[in-house]
């Protein structure tokens, strides 16, 4: 009985996850060059700016730093 | 050995090689548990993008495929677990159907609905051991 539920369990999920290819449709390198070839992390220059504030502002007043660790 | 010690230098050459080598089994890993091809596709890049990062802590005694294979399963895993959480809820069919298609659609819902429940882990285990009956 177990034996025929487990194959009746089987069968239906055969039928509900749809069956693949399972060879590559296509030569991927082409692909993956272009992938390698992407800027790795392009930053706006806003967020260089947001960035570069709060460091500048930590140089100048050092002890902010402390006040920084507090509110974190 | 030489291809594996080119490609950990950063070779692209020995890298090429590599992924012509390997890009049909990285993809049919893949595409047996996200069962589907163009996912499939972006997941192999994305794997070899990986590897590519990783050349540098890449032991050259060791199994570039079992490397691999390990990297494409975890990112399969993590595609089923982002899919499982953007997944909605089963759409109901208002269309009049006969009894027993609808009864037949019920359970197919019924039991992808349980399947999706399953962790992504054991979602990749369950398809590939009982849908391709390859462990």
């Amino acid at each position: 009985m177990t034996n025929y539920r487990d194959k009746e369990i089987q069968r239906l999920l055969k039928e509900v996850i749809p069956r693949v290819d399972r060879e590559v449709r296509q030569d991927l390198w082409p692909a993956m060059l272009r992938r390698l070839e992407a800027p790795r992390c392009y930053l706006p220059w806003y967020e260089w700016a947001l960035i570069g504030a709060p460091c500048c502002w930590l140089v100048i007043f050092p002890k902010g730093i402390l006040h920084l660790l507090y509110h974190l | 050995m030489e291809l594996l010690k080119r490609f950990q230098q950063g070779d692209l050459d020995a890298f090429e090689t590599l992924f012509r080598q390997f890009q049909a089994d990285v993809y049919c890993w893949i595409v047996r548990i996200v069962r589907d091809s163009g996912i499939a596709e972006d997941l192999t890049i994305e794997t070899f993008w990986r590897i590519h990062k990783a050349r540098a802590r890449f032991d050259t005694e060791a199994s570039f495929g079992a490397w691999a294979r390990r990297i494409a399963r975890n990112l399969a895993i993590d595609h089923i677990r982002s899919r499982r959480r953007e997944q909605d809820l089963p759409e109901q069919s208002l269309s009049a159907e006969a009894p027993d298609s609808a009864l037949r659609r019920e359970t197919h819902e019924k039991l992808e609905h349980a399947f999706r429940q399953l962790s992504p882990k054991l979602q990749a285990a369950a398809t590939l051991a009982l849908v391709d009956e390859r462990p």
